[in-house]
């Protein structure tokens, strides 16, 4: 019970992690801080930079790779998620009622009347994460995750609170279906899986313009959200 | 001047985070020890700032910082908050 910790068995450990920082720090120390590895005139990163505002309409470049010239990636990234979700919920729901002999604490007034308070604006925020997700920072997994993050806390505080599965399961699926659908739009349209050249592009810096990127990124937000809430929600508990 | 600065502020933030993660490691405390993960994660997304990836930034700090977190504390709740056995600290 007292055995006092050995440090000698963790030396093999410490020298590993101390070759891993070393090689990292070996590989880095040439790249002056904050500044780009790659500079050249003909590299991928460069070309993205300058010309993905023209082809795409999207002011954040890393919304412009993420939904339109890596689009792709980011259908079986969403599928990835979830297939973990619905992994999840096999595993869970095969588990044996969760134990209730033990009782939380009860959480206090601040605790309850400050997570009421706070609940809509998280929701808020991360709505105009994805909703902005083409003009500024962020996009449809940051806002998801906000939005799953505020739901969540509820959980956590009110814990007597039974999450809405049903409506989570239909709304994650409605909005991979139309992520899906619009990349099948755009090979009906444009030829292409997720082509963006069914509607303009419209003005760069606008709330409505880069064509699909808005709708592919509020069909991921919702997707997202739904999609971590429920996955949560079911590790919560055998009751969940 | 800025640039001093910015190294500082870097530096600083570091040294901070490395002592919350061993901080963490260490403590006997499993919600203390979440809050502190919690807390590196959030000055990784500051240090993320810092390096102008706000994307990335808001990626870790919603994930890292606030689910990861919520399903830490849901573990120890259905658990024991207290670790047992092995060294004391």
């Amino acid at each position: 019970m007292m055995e006092r910790y050995d440090i000698h068995r963790s030396i093999p450990a410490i020298l590993l992690a101390l070759l891993v920082a070393a090689t990292i720090f070996y590989a880095f120390v040439e790249v002056g801080f904050g500044e780009a590895k790659v500079d050249e005139e003909g590299s991928v990163s460069n070309r993205f930079i300058s010309n993905s505002t023209q082809e795409t309409g999207s002011s954040n470049f890393v919304t412009a790779v993420v939904v339109n010239y890596r689009g792709f990636d980011t259908l079986g990234e969403v599928t990835v998620l979830f297939l973990a979700s619905a992994g999840m919920g096999a595993i869970v729901s095969a588990l044996p009622a969760g134990d209730k002999r033990k009782r939380p604490i009860p959480p206090s007034l601040i605790l309850t009347a400050g997570t009421r308070l706070v609940l809509p604006l998280i929701i808020l925020f991360g709505s105009y994460v994805f909703v902005h997700g083409h003009l500024s920072p962020g996009g449809g997994f940051q806002g998801g995750v906000i939005i799953a993050s505020g739901l969540l806390l509820y959980l956590v505080i009110f814990p007597e609170w039974k999450a809405p599965h049903k409506a989570l399961a239909l709304s994650e699926s409605l909005a991979g279906l139309s992520f899906a659908g619009i990349g099948i739009i755009g090979l009906a349209v444009g030829g292409i899986f997720l082509d963006n050249v069914i509607s303009g592009l419209g003005e760069a810096g606008m709330l409505v313009s880069a064509g699909l990127i808005p709708l592919i990124y509020i069909a991921i937000g919702i997707k997202v959200g739904a999609e971590m809430t429920g996955l949560v929600a079911r590790m919560k508990g055998g009751d969940a | 001047m800025m640039e001093e600065l910015f190294i500082a502020l870097w530096v600083i933030m570091s040294i901070l985070a490395i002592a919350m993660a061993i901080h963490a490691v260490l403590s006997r405390d499993l919600i203390k020890a979440t809050i502190l993960m919690a807390g590196v994660s959030l000055i990784a997304s500051f240090l993320f700032v810092l390096l102008r990836a706000p994307d990335v930034a808001m990626a870790e700090a919603s994930i890292g910082s606030a689910l990861t977190a919520i399903i830490l504390v849901l573990a120890i709740r259905n658990t024991k908050r207290f670790e047992e056995g092995g060294g004391e600290k």
